[in-house]
């Protein structure tokens, strides 16, 4: 195909592609009357109203949920890092009884689907006391500082394959210990697999529904998905707009993410495939 | 797994250090425990998270259980569960029936949408990495709320999509209000996220020897038959790890589902995907027992279809390494 066709018709599918995304930023700027009769992609005139409505729509207000969002996010992220990276280094570099069979177990539990977990899941948080108990994201939290996302584990034991393990072998006849091996060796070297682990745990936690909408039942510890699943109970005209400004508000912290680490996510699923 | 085992080769390689001299076993003993030390909160994930609760989960698909009462009232009904879903609930034969035909068109579409897309921007382009990023924007914003709260009004009777089709004068469907075309307008927002298997397939068309395409056209070949023999062959491991990913995210689609049909499953179930069905059964009916039964058949028909995946696959994917060359 010549270059000038290819790239018109690459215009078009992404004029295509990006025009919900376009429509949505359009939609939120414009007033209640205007959603009904504007259908186009840019306002007549712009006005913030559906952002100030939206943002206290709800009796604790938007903000609330949105550091609600954060906060499960950013405490992800940390346990995500954390624990995955422990998991990685003795399954990668360190030589154990059993270290094959636990492997196959975590390359097993890679596979699982969540929704397969979420009921005996639930029974057990619930027996806690953990469900709708004194701190509601204990059930959010807990698995993910215990290395349960396989996924980021094997995704940090490739990376530290490729590793040379003459460091650690140097290390080590020097008398240092397997912790002071991770320590000075490992540690600094895995930064990028950290910095990948972080970044996506952080998106998909923000994107995250199913769990957060079983573990999270009082209006003021909602989450910004679960929210904004209340505008959908009362979808009249006048709150088309504030839905859309929240929603919009909603993508933000991911966009941004997407923008800074753009180059990174890409070859981050290049290299292991995983979803976005 | 083959992970582990040039490492360990290259392990007993190095020759014995000073730190071998504390004994014959010190070191290896030592490793031993500082193994199962950094291993341990996965360990402890492992048993409490994972396996206790999926043992749990077998033995309650055998019972009874609303979960507002204690475990120890959970009453024993043997194969009742199982018998209902297979024969006494019609829900849950539709659930299925709507779950293969999102996956059975969604996947394909989805993966040809991404290799077209690929393959058109597998030549040199100015600005491939901008092109690339943002046809992959959608899957990054993915399964969010937010995106199908704009999916499905853009799909209103009145809405974007229905103008859209009306300047041609085209008259267009109430879409999500409608039972025929509501999961149309689901399988359509998974297509539209094409970009995460578009990238992973951008990155296998770079691993195809140019020399492979220089001697097709010396013999002759045109596009479409250096498409066919040279491409797709080479291609096909990665054509193959897409349609087993995406085949497993499609039978998990919920978010759209949930958001669509406000967690009812409408219109009239057409939208009714096993995870909003299984959701329904055991968080809104509290029916947990039989939420678990359900969830251990969606188990393992999940492996199932990986493994017959895996079976086929056997005849149509070339690994230019392997045997077959």
């Amino acid at each position: 195909m010549r270059g000038r066709l290819r790239l018109l018709l690459l215009i078009v599918i992404l004029a295509v592609v990006l025009y919900p995304l376009i429509w949505m930023v359009g939609t939120s700027f414009k007033s209640p009357q205007e959603i009904a009769s504007n259908i186009g992609l840019i306002p007549e005139k712009f006005t913030p109203g559906n952002f100030t409505s939206g943002w206290e729509k709800f009796d604790v207000g938007f903000g609330r949920f949105f550091l609600n969002s954060a906060m499960v996010s950013a405490l992800t992220v940390v346990g995500n890092t954390v624990s995955c990276l422990l998991a990685a280094y003795a399954f990668g570099r360190l030589k154990f009884r059993l270290r094959k069979a636990w492997f196959a177990v975590m390359i097993a539990t890679l596979l699982l689907p969540g929704h397969v977990l979420i009921i005996p899941q639930y029974i057990l948080f619930r027996t806690l006391g953990w469900v709708g108990g004194d701190w509601p994201y204990l059930p959010l939290l807990v698995p993910q500082f215990l290395a349960t996302e396989a996924f980021f584990v094997f995704l940090m034991v490739q990376f530290m394959r490729g590793i040379p393990r003459e460091l650690d072998e140097a290390a080590k006849i020097d008398g240092a210990s397997p912790f002071s091996v991770f320590r000075h060796v490992i540690l600094p070297l895995s930064r990028p697999a950290l910095v990948t682990t972080a970044i996506f745990s952080f998106i998909w936690t923000w994107n995250d529904f199913f769990r957060q909408l079983v573990y999270l039942s009082e209006l003021e510890d909602y989450t910004a998905p679960v929210a904004l699943t209340l505008f959908i109970d009362s979808t009249s005209e006048s709150s088309v707009g504030p839905m859309f400004a929240m929603s919009l508000l909603s993508l933000i912290p991911v966009f941004l993410f997407f923008v800074a680490f753009q180059r990174m996510l890409v070859e981050g699923i290049n290299t292991s495939g995983l979803k976005g | 797994m083959t992970t582990v085992r040039p490492a360990q080769s290259r392990l007993r390689a190095v020759p014995p250090g000073p730190a071998d001299r504390q004994g014959p076993h010190g070191r290896r003993h030592s490793e031993n425990l500082s193994g199962y030390a950094f291993l341990s909160p996965w360990l402890l994930g492992l048993f409490a998270i994972t396996a206790i609760p999926m043992l749990l989960s077998l033995y309650l698909s055998f019972t009874d259980y609303d979960v507002l009462t204690p475990l120890s009232e959970a009453s024993w009904v043997g194969w009742a569960n199982y018998e209902r879903m297979f024969t006494g609930d019609p829900s849950y034969w539709h659930a299925v029936r709507v779950t293969l035909t999102f996956a059975l068109v969604a996947v394909p579409l989805k993966l040809a949408a991404a290799l077209g897309v690929a393959l058109l921007l597998n030549r040199a382009i100015r600005g491939i990495g901008l092109f690339r990023g943002l046809f992959y924007l959608p899957s990054l914003l993915g399964g969010s709320v937010a995106l199908a709260i704009v999916w499905v009004n853009m799909f209103n009777r009145d809405g974007a999509f229905n103008s859209f089709l009306g300047l041609f004068g085209v008259e267009g469907a109430p879409w999500v209000n409608d039972p025929d075309w509501a999961l149309q307008t689901l399988i359509l927002l998974a297509v539209w996220q094409f970009g995460a298997p578009m990238v992973i397939f951008l990155a296998g068309l770079k691993q195809v020897p140019v020399e492979l395409y220089e001697a097709a056209s010396v013999d002759g070949a045109g596009a479409w038959r250096q498409f066919r023999n040279v491409t797709l062959p080479m291609l096909s491991p990665v054509i193959f790890f897409n349609l087993v990913l995406e085949t497993i995210n499609g039978f998990q689609g919920f978010t759209s589902a949930f958001v669509l049909s406000n967690g009812t499953g409408g219109p009239v179930d057409s939208t009714l995907m096993y995870t909003l069905d299984l959701y329904i059964k055991g968080f809104v009916e509290l029916d947990m027992g039989y939420a678990s039964a359900m969830a251990w058949v969606f188990l393992l028909a999940i492996g199932l279809i990986t493994v017959v995946l895996f079976r086929t696959g056997r005849f149509w994917v070339h690994y230019s390494d392997g045997e077959d060359r």
